[in-house]
């Protein structure tokens, strides 16, 4: 089973998160955001950065890209969709996920470890994890403050302290099916003890898990 | 044609940015500063000749991809 992590033109997480989920035994493989074909894959990543430079908004632009219509297609057919950081912009921009990001609270990048409890077991993203499980893992963003006016989005991780203003303290939403998920902090970014925490693993294995053959 | 777009985050939506100018308006003595808001302006050139055709095709850009509209309410103007 493999997953696809896609690459638009800005991003620069991709190549964590595939020697993650490699490391954690997982299949993983780099596809450029023209893609048009993704029947080869059982699941997708979309990886922090700065698509498209984030011009216009976070994710705007990358919405339109080839390979999203394919990752449209397989959230419909229930296969496990994750967006990390600049990943969860672009999920909402396409309307996989309810709500969009703006600037943090206190208009400063935070780029600092943070503490996350689960608070939902039901996704891609936390089901094999427990409720009430404290991750400590890295948050790296400007506009990293989710808001949602229309309150449907699910809440699976929230943040201890809320360092950017997110509504409901949210650091990670999944949809209504719990098969596509947006995370604000890294995963990918605590995966080893040489990086100062292995609390992401449980996230990416929660991600492995979901997947099952296309 | 010239055509300007703007495009308004909705008064219930947060504005980080337009709190900290309202603060920095303060500090140099604008007391009288009761909200800021930090909204966008597109200015777009268009071809065509009908003012209407033109309005609607730029709606359209907007809905498709200029405003969010979670976020954000947008106004255009076609130049006479």
């Amino acid at each position: 089973m493999k997953t696809a992590v896609i690459v638009f033109p800005g991003v620069n997480c991709e190549h964590d998160v595939v020697h993650t989920l490699k490391a954690l035994g997982g299949e993983a493989e780099l596809v450029w955001h023209r893609e048009t074909d993704l029947s080869d894959f059982d699941g997708v990543v979309l990886p922090g950065g700065f698509a498209h430079g984030d011009a216009l908004r976070t994710g705007a632009i990358a919405r339109f890209s080839p390979a999203m219509t394919e990752v449209t297609r397989m959230a419909g057919e229930g296969r496990p969709i994750l967006g990390i950081c600049n990943g969860w912009q672009v999920l909402c921009e396409s309307h996989l996920l309810p709500g969009a990001h703006i600037a943090n609270r206190d208009m400063s990048f935070v780029c600092r470890f943070v503490d996350t409890e689960v608070v939902d077991t039901n996704s891609i993203l936390t089901r094999t994890a427990t409720v009430g499980q404290r991750l400590r893992i890295p948050l790296n963003s400007y506009e990293g403050a989710w808001v949602d006016p229309s309150d449907s989005g699910r809440v699976v991780l929230r943040y201890i302290d809320n360092p950017n203003g997110s509504q409901n303290r949210a650091a990670a939403v999944t949809n209504v099916a719990g098969n596509v998920a947006g995370v604000m902090p890294h995963p990918e970014r605590a995966t080893d003890h040489l990086l100062g925490s292995t609390d992401g693993n449980v996230l990416l294995e929660g991600f492995l898990h979901s997947l099952v053959p296309a | 044609m010239k055509v300007t777009v703007t495009i308004d985050r909705r008064p219930e939506i947060a504005d980080p940015e337009g709190t900290t100018v309202k603060r920095a308006l303060h500090d140099l003595g604008f007391i009288e500063t009761n909200g800021v808001r930090m909204d966008r302006v597109v200015h777009l050139e268009i071809d065509g000749d009908d003012p209407v055709d033109v309005e609607a095709r730029v709606e359209d850009m907007c809905k498709q991809l200029l405003a969010n509209p979670v976020l954000e309410d947008f106004k255009v103007r076609v130049e006479k």
